[in-house]
């Protein structure tokens, strides 16, 4: 008996029953594509994370206060005063290992050109700031160190709030917008980013240099946070332990004491998001993998009750010749093909949900060849592995019982 | 050639173990039969006749005894040898034509071919063509099973039988699920068959059937109680007076 042969009787008897067949296959169809669906899903996540932590720049120090803690509750980070100028200083003049720093100061307020208005987020920060986060200006320029000091009513602005704001073709650098009650000018347009992995607008966003916000829109001394960059990505460790050294002399902390700020790198963001979006795939994985599994107990379910159904087609095809192993292999090959069949939909059906889903959470697209790979294997391992114990139980029937069978 | 010997048996036992009984199903059973022989095997019900018609057709082992089927000792064989030896060697015919449901005369009648390698598919396709042309059937070739009358299904059966041109068929109560008339009809193809040089062992346990062969073994309780040639009646003729007496019966 020939494989032709064998695939021939195999998709004869799996066509003569249909309606069983399409059943027996959806489960293999529903595990196939659950696990295609969360691995490439999971990947997309991860790659939409890592892609949006390294155009950030790679080598991006964030520093933040620290929580403060008062009688054991949680205040919180945000209302923290440990950073200021003379932070902003020591970190310019006194490192070896940090390249840029910049402030950070958060505020928001109404924006209003014309008859359009826009809320905005409004963020104080030095020119380095340009660099550190790796924005690039599409039109205009950049505020420079000078009009920091002067507390210059000047803004640069993203797409987005461009887009809201000049509705009616006007060029906006060289235009004044009202943020608030602060008649701000408009010195330059970012280059578009985007939305980033949890689909905020990059966009939408107002540049101001930071003494404008602290001064004229907050009325403080202190800064929400400081961004800085490292030498290189190898180097944001050192540069990282450099600044924890001055932040603590700055702040007079004594050995021991715990530090007041707070220091991410870039490098170890993007590690633990890696690995918590790794995990979170292999999580998916393991549990449409279940779904996998019944799908091959299902099969061997219906290979069972195919072979039971047979035992006189078993008995005759004996009777004239059919070595064991014929059978085995007929009962097998039924089971295999219906796993790959129901794999190859699975597959298809897999690849075609991950691109809808993706479409929709506006995730890149990555379609998992491993996952297909393995999946195919799985599918052929699933066919023999539970096709094979209905297979050999055919194998094994007396040719005189099995034709007597009723 | 005429005394060739197709099926030489000697001292033949088949015991089944029931429980803690022994049954003795065959009890020492001797004869042979040579090419071109026409054998009904009679007896009452139980009488051993299926246990043997089993052995002779390697499905099943004796429990002691010697049997050659065409020069090959069967008795200390493997399973795949003896599917091999059933594959190219025997032709079975079943009381109730055991064809696969939902599958085309043609394709029934392919199937022992199936299992033989040497055969490619065409030559497939043309022998069992063949092989329906023998039994009259070139019309019903692409018929299934349920659109068949009985006799017609019996008549697919024997050409899946004839196929792999066996040196003998074997038929167990080939006729009992049939009436008088189509029971004739296919005594007639038989005996066509018969006279074309075909070896056959024919089980029935109706003596007007034995009498279209040309020897009666008879047995009782696992023994042979009788082994002789008788002189053929025609099947065909007895068909034919069948017919008569029916038609002048409803006159
Ligand atoms: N597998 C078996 N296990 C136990 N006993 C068996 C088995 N097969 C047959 N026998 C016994 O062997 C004896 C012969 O049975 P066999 O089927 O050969 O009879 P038979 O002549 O074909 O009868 P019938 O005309 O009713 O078909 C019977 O007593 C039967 O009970
Ligand atoms: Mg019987």
């Amino acid at each position: 008996m020939n494989i032709i042969n064998l695939v021939k009787i195999a998709i004869t008897a799996l066509l003569r029953n249909k309606g069983r067949s399409f059943l027996t296959m959806l489960g293999i169809i529903i595990g196939i594509t659950s696990v295609i669906v969360m691995v490439s899903l999971g990947q997309s996540s991860t790659q939409g994370v890592q892609s949006q932590l390294s155009s950030m720049g790679s080598n991006m120090i964030m520093i933040m206060p620290a929580r403060q803690m008062r009688g054991g509750v949680n205040m919180g980070n945000s209302n923290a005063k440990s950073l200021d100028l003379k932070d902003l200083k020591s970190l310019e003049n006194n490192t070896k290992y940090v390249t840029h720093v910049s402030p950070s100061v958060s505020s928001s307020a109404q924006l209003v050109f014309g008859n359009n208005n826009h809320p905005g987020a409004l963020q104080g920060v030095a020119p380095s700031y340009a660099d550190i986060r790796k924005y690039e200006i599409a039109d205009g320029i950049m505020f420079t160190d000078e009009q920091v000091k002067k507390y210059a009513k000047v803004c640069v602005i993203g797409k987005t709030v461009a887009e809201n704001l000049f509705t009616n073709g006007e060029k906006p650098v060289g235009q004044t917008i009202r943020c608030g009650q602060v008649p701000m000018k408009v010195i330059g347009v970012l280059e578009s980013k985007g939305e980033n992995g949890m689909g905020q607008d990059q966009d939408d966003i107002v540049l101001a240099p930071y003494t404008t916000i602290q001064k004229r829109f907050l009325g403080i001394s202190h800064f929400n946070m400081m961004f800085a960059s490292a030498t290189s990505e190898e180097e944001s460790e050192l540069a990282a332990t450099e600044i924890t050294y001055i932040l603590r002399s700055n702040h007079n902390i004594k050995q021991g004491a715990d530090d007041d700020f707070e220091i991410r790198t870039q490098e170890e963001l993007l590690s633990t998001m890696s690995s918590v979006t790794q995990l979170l795939t292999i999580l998916l994985a393991a549990i449409a993998s279940i779904s996998l599994l019944v799908g091959g107990i299902g099969v061997m379910n219906i290979m069972y009750v195919t072979v039971t159904e047979r035992t006189k087609e078993i008995g005759l095809r004996m009777a004239i010749g059919a070595k064991g192993k014929d059978v085995m292999w007929q009962f097998l090959s039924e089971s295999i093909i219906l796993s790959l069949i129901g794999g190859s939909i699975g597959i298809i059906l897999g690849i075609f949900i991950s691109y809808a889903l993706c479409t929709i959470l506006n995730w890149p697209f990555v379609v998992s060849k491993a996952a297909i790979g393995v999946s195919f294997a799985v599918c052929a391992a699933t066919g023999m592995f539970f096709g094979w114990y209905p297979a050999r139980k055919a194998a094994n029937l007396d040719p005189i019982t099995a034709l007597r069978y009723e | 050639m005429e005394n060739e010997e197709i099926i030489c048996i000697r001292d033949l036992h088949r015991n089944f173990q029931v429980g803690s009984e022994i049954v003795h199903a065959l009890n020492g059973v001797t004869f042979s039969i040579c090419k071109g022989e026409f054998v009904s095997i009679m007896g009452t019900s139980g009488s051993g006749k299926s246990t043997l018609l089993n052995i002779l057709g390697c499905l099943d082992t004796p429990t002691s005894g010697e049997y050659i089927l065409n020069g090959n000792s069967v008795g200390n064989l493997n399973k795949n040898q003896l599917s091999t030896l059933r594959n190219r060697l025997i032709g079975f015919v079943f009381q109730n034509y055991n064809l696969l449901a939902r599958t085309s005369a043609l394709d029934n009648v392919e199937l022992p071919l199936l299992y033989n390698r040497e055969v490619s598919a065409k030559e497939r396709k043309e022998r069992a063509e063949a092989a329906l042309e023998a039994v009259n059937l070139t019309d019903r070739m692409h018929h299934m099973p349920n659109q068949l009358s009985g006799g017609q299904q019996q008549r697919v059966a024997i050409a899946r039988a004839i196929v792999n041109d066996p040196v003998i068929i074997l038929a167990d109560e080939a006729t009992g699920n049939l009436d008088t008339r189509t029971s004739y009809e296919i005594m007639t193809l038989f005996q066509e068959l018969h006279s074309k040089g075909k070896t056959i062992a024919f089980v029935t346990h109706e003596p007007d059937i034995a009498t279209f062969t040309t020897r009666t073994i008879k047995l009782r309780d696992g023994d042979i109680v009788k082994d002789e040639p008788i002189a053929k009646q025609s099947a065909a003729q007895a068909l034919a007076e069948y017919e008569k007496n029916l038609k002048s019966s409803v006159i």
